[in-house]
C-alpha cells in the first residue's frame, strides 16, 4: 500500500537516511527502533509528509505522496498532539468541521449533532465517554495520547502515524494504552507505523519491527553515511493467529 | 521556614499589600503637615483638605469660560483617545500579528518592516503626526497607535510562531487549510497572548498619551496637570495623577478578568 523506493534524507552535507527501500501492506503494524539519532523520527516526517526526501519516491495506493501533510495520513505525536484550547469533544470534532465548512471551519444544526456524535462515538472507542468537556491541560499524560488517537482516527486516515506515542507515559498507563491501540488496530483494521525506543513495545505490538542503524561509519565525518534498514522482521507467526482469530469472530 | 516556601494567604496577601501604600499616604501626610507648621501658604505638599476642595471645584462646578464640568470632561477626553488608540492597536495587531505570525511568505515579506518601525522612538514621530494630522484628536490617537501596536504585533506573532509545529501538523493532517488554520487554531491561541499584550501596553500607552495632550489640546487629563503645573497647583496635581493610577489599575483588573472568563482554557493549570 505505501512503498518507499530507494528513498535519502539530507540536510546539507548530513545524510541522515539513506537507501531505504520499503513496501508496507494494508493492515500492518510496523514499528520502527533503532538508536537516537538513527532517523527514526526523519522517516515518519517523510511519510507525513512534514519533510521531503531529497532523493527517491513515496507513493500511497501507487499515487506519489503529495508534498504536505494531509488528511490520508494521520499522526499522534509524544506531546502537543492535541489544542490546548479546544474541549475533549472539540478537540475530536475539529477534524470532520474541517472537512465540512471549508470557510466557517464550524458546523451548526443537524450537521453538528451529526458530528458530535460521531466524536462521541470515537471518544466512546478510546475510553474517553466520561470527559467529553475537560480541556487537555486537565487531563493526565494519557488521556491526551487517548484524545490525540480519537482526534487522529476520526478521519479514517489511510495510515497512522505514531512518534514515540507511549514514551512519556509511565508503566502501568502505556500497558493500558497498548491494549488499547492493539483493539482499535483490530477493529478499525488500521495500518500502523510506530516509532518507539522501546524494543519490547516494538515486538509486542508490530506485526513487523524494522530497524534503522548506519551500515557504514566515518569516525572522522560522522555525518557522511546516513542510517538504513538493518534488519527488517515479519512476526509471521503473530500475523498467522492473527488472522485466523479474526476468522474464526468475523464482526 | 525559609522565604521562598512561605505562602501568602488571601486576607494576609491583602493586609501585605496595603501596608506600604498606607506607609506611602502616612509619609506624606506627616511630610506635608511638617512644612504647613513652618508656612502654612506651603504649596509643594498641599494637605488633603486643600486638595479636596480644589479638585472638588474641578468636580462639581462648571468652568465660567466652557461651561464644563472640567474633570470629568477632561476624564472623557482623555479615555476617548486612549480607547480609541487602544482599540486600533490591538484590531491591527490582532490581522497583522496573525498573518505574520502563520504564514512564512507574510512574515518574510512584513517581518523587517514591523521591526525598522518598532525601532523608531515613537515621540520622534510626534511633529510628523502634528504636521500631517493636524493638531486635533487623530495625531494624538495616531501616536498612541504607533507607540504600542508594532510591540503588540511582533509580541503575538512570535507567539504564533512559536506554536508547536506537532500543533500545526497535525491540523493539516486533520484537513486544515491555510484559512481554517489561522481561524480554528492560531487565532483562538492568539487571543489570551493578545490580551495579556494589551495589558503590558497600558503603561506605554498611557505615557503616549500624556505626552500628546501635554504639547497640544485644549482638555485632557495631561492637559490638566501640564497647565496647572505653572501655577504650582500641587493640589490638582497629586489628585489626578492619583485618578490617572486608579483608572490603569481598574483596566488592568478588568482585562486580566475577561481573559480569565472568556479564555479559562489558557489560565487552568498543567499537570
Amino acid at each position: 500500500m505505501l512503498s518507499l523506493t530507494n528513498v535519502w534524507v539530507e540536510y546539507g552535507e548530513k545524510v541522515v537516511l539513506e537507501r531505504i527501500t520499503l513496501d508496507i501492506a494494508e493492515g500492518a503494524f510496523v514499528s520502527v527502533i533503532g538508536p537516537s539519532g538513527a532517523g527514526k523520527s526523519s522517516l515518519l516526517r517523510v511519510i507525513l509528509g512534514q519533510d521531503q526526501p531529497s532523493r527517491g519516491r513515496i507513493t500511497l495506493d501507487g499515487q506519489p505522496l503529495p508534498a504536505e501533510c494531509g488528511p490520508d495520513r494521520g499522526v499522534v505525536f509524544q506531546r502537543y498532539s492535541v489544542f490546548p484550547h479546544l474541549t475533549v469533544l472539540g478537540n475530536t470534532m475539529l477534524g470532520l468541521e474541517l472537512a465540512s465548512a471549508p470557510f466557517t471551519a464550524r458546523l451548526f444544526g443537524s450537521a453538528r449533532r451529526e458530528a458530535r456524535a460521531q466524536a462521541e462515538e470515537m471518544l466512546a472507542a478510546v475510553g474517553l465517554a466520561d470527559s467529553l468537556n475537560l480541556y487537555p491541560s486537565e487531563m493526565s499524560g494519557g488521556m491526551q495520547q487517548r484524545l490525540a488517537i480519537a482526534q487522529a482516527l476520526i478521519k479514517r486516515p489511510r495510515i497512522l502515524l505514531l512518534d514515540e506515542p507511549f514514551g512519556a507515559l509511565d508503566p502501568g498507563i502505556r500497558a493500558d494504552m497498548h491494549a488499547l491501540i492493539t483493539r482499535l488496530w483490530r477493529e478499525f483494521g488500521l495500518t500502523i507505523v510506530m516509532v518507539t525506543h522501546d524494543i519490547k513495545e516494538a515486538f509486542a505490538l508490530g506485526t513487523r519491527v524494522l530497524t534503522l542503524d548506519k551500515r557504514r561509519h566515518d569516525p572522522h565525518a560522522p555525518q557522511r553515511y546516513g542510517a538504513g534498514v538493518i534488519y527488517d522482521i515479519a512476526l509471521t507467526r503473530k500475523a498467522e493467529a492473527e488472522r485466523s482469530a479474526t476468522l474464526e469472530t468475523p464482526a | 521556614m525559609r522565604w521562598v516556601n512561605r505562602t501568602i494567604g488571601r486576607g494576609q496577601a491583602l493586609l501585605l499589600g496595603g501596608l506600604p501604600l498606607a506607609v506611602l499616604a502616612v509619609g506624606y501626610i506627616v511630610a506635608a503637615a511638617a512644612r504647613h507648621a513652618e508656612n502654612p501658604a506651603d504649596k509643594i505638599l498641599p494637605l488633603p483638605g486643600a486638595m479636596a476642595s480644589a479638585m472638588a471645584a474641578l468636580l462639581f462646578e462648571a468652568d465660567p469660560l466652557s461651561g464644563q464640568l472640567l474633570f470629568w470632561a477632561d476624564t472623557l477626553a482623555s479615555l476617548t483617545r486612549l480607547g480609541m488608540g487602544l482599540g486600533i492597536a490591538t484590531l491591527s495587531a490582532l490581522l497583522v500579528g496573525l498573518v505574520l505570525g502563520a504564514l512564512p511568505p507574510v512574515r518574510a515579506t512584513f517581518g523587517p518592516l514591523v521591526t525598522a518601525i518598532a525601532v523608531i522612538p515613537p515621540i520622534a514621530l510626534l511633529p510628523i503626526l502634528f504636521i500631517v494630522f493636524g493638531l486635533g484628536e487623530t495625531a494624538k490617537v495616531a501616536l498612541i497607535v504607533i507607540g504600542i501596536a508594532p510591540f503588540m504585533i511582533r509580541d503575538l506573532a512570535g507567539h504564533i510562531t512559536a506554536l508547536p509545529r506537532e500543533q500545526v501538523v497535525k491540523a493539516l493532517t486533520l484537513g486544515a487549510s491555510s484559512w481554517q488554520l489561522l481561524l480554528r487554531v492560531a487565532l483562538p491561541q492568539a487571543m489570551p497572548r493578545l490580551i495579556e499584550g494589551l495589558r503590558l501596553s497600558l503603561g506605554p500607552a498611557w505615557v503616549f498619551l500624556i505626552s500628546a495632550e501635554a504639547i497640544a489640546a485644549d482638555v485632557g487629563l495631561g492637559y490638566r496637570i501640564f497647565l496647572v503645573r505653572r501655577y504650582l497647583a500641587m493640589d490638582v496635581i497629586i489628585p489626578y495623577v492619583v485618578w490617572i493610577a486608579l483608572l490603569a489599575v481598574a483596566m488592568d483588573f478588568a482585562l486580566t478578568r475577561t481573559s480569565r472568563l472568556a479564555f479559562g482554557w489558557a489560565h487552568k493549570g498543567g499537570h
